[in-house]
């Protein structure tokens, strides 16, 4: 699916960089351990989140993710948004929670990913 | 060709919101040298959870980095509390960090698992009241 997708079914605010809209992404996951993030790379693109730090720009950075959703109804601030416009990384903003940000986007195709 | 590209950072202890400026630099840095995509995202994952130890655990340290065409070395070194029990803080799960960084996305204790995992070479030198310093090896074949 399109990024543009998990915004319509998250019913999600663009934050920035709605020109990426369009990016193919076919896997995600979803957490507030940066580390649990970082410890199994597959092909994830995008990341659910509760977490709001810069420490979520980076660790998205660091897995070459394109977007970071931001879930029941938490906001980055400023500084992170440069941060992820700098980087070519989309923010959305759900007010849905955790589980159901997920269940969504589950039911629509896609997938946690296959470890490498 | 026997070109060492040679890049040294101080990371401050008392920023927790600049952890991972170093290793984001050294990422881009990798990217412009064309180094393949599955190097570069093991180089930035454990270096990343280096320099998060580094602040969390050790009030900061240095970072020096070199990269030649087999691969990239990184030294972590911090003047910290050292650690006590090497075995033990290797452990998946093992964590000794406050709740106050629990609440920021760390301290789940797979910081160093995570390093040891996507780095080909891996080892500590520690002593406590003295520091730790991490030697890392990413081999480019
Ligand atoms: N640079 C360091 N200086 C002192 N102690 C450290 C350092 N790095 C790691 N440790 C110790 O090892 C433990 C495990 O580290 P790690 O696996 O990265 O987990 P976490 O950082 O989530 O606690 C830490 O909780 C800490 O007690
Ligand atoms: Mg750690």
């Amino acid at each position: 699916m399109k990024v543009r997708d998990i915004q319509e079914i998250l019913n999600a605010e663009v934050i920035c960089r709605d020109d990426l809209l369009d990016t193919e992404v076919y896997a995600a996951c979803g957490s507030d351990m940066m580390s649990d993030v970082l410890a199994f790379v597959k092909e994830q693109a995008v990341m659910l989140t509760g977490l709001v730090n810069p420490q979520v720009v980076r660790t998205a950075e660091m897995m070459d993710m394109h977007c970071i959703v931001f879930v029941r109804g938490k906001r980055p601030d400023l500084n992170m948004i440069e941060m992820a416009e700098d980087r070519d990384m989309v923010m959305l903003c759900t007010d849905c929670e955790m589980f159901t940000s997920c269940g969504k986007l589950y039911s629509a195709g896609l997938r946690g990913g296959s470890a490498q | 060709m026997e070109d060492v590209i040679k890049l040294h950072y101080v990371v401050p202890g008392d920023d927790f919101t600049r952890a991972g400026a170093a290793s984001g630099d050294v990422k881009r840095t990798l990217k412009q040298l064309g180094i393949s995509p599955a190097v570069i995202r093991n180089v930035s994952i454990a270096m990343y959870e280096g320099e998060i130890n580094m602040v969390i655990h050790a009030g900061g340290g240095e970072i020096d980095v070199e990269i030649t065409e087999n691969g990239i070395k990184m030294a972590l070194a911090d003047k910290g509390p050292g650690i006590a029990n090497v075995e033990l803080a290797m452990k998946e799960g093992y964590s000794t960090a406050p709740d106050n960084i629990r609440n920021l996305g760390f301290g789940a204790g797979m910081g160093l698992p995570n390093i040891k995992k996507y780095t080909d070479d891996f080892r500590i030198e520690t002593a406590v009241g003295v520091g730790t310093t991490l030697f890392l090896n990413v081999n480019i074949q």
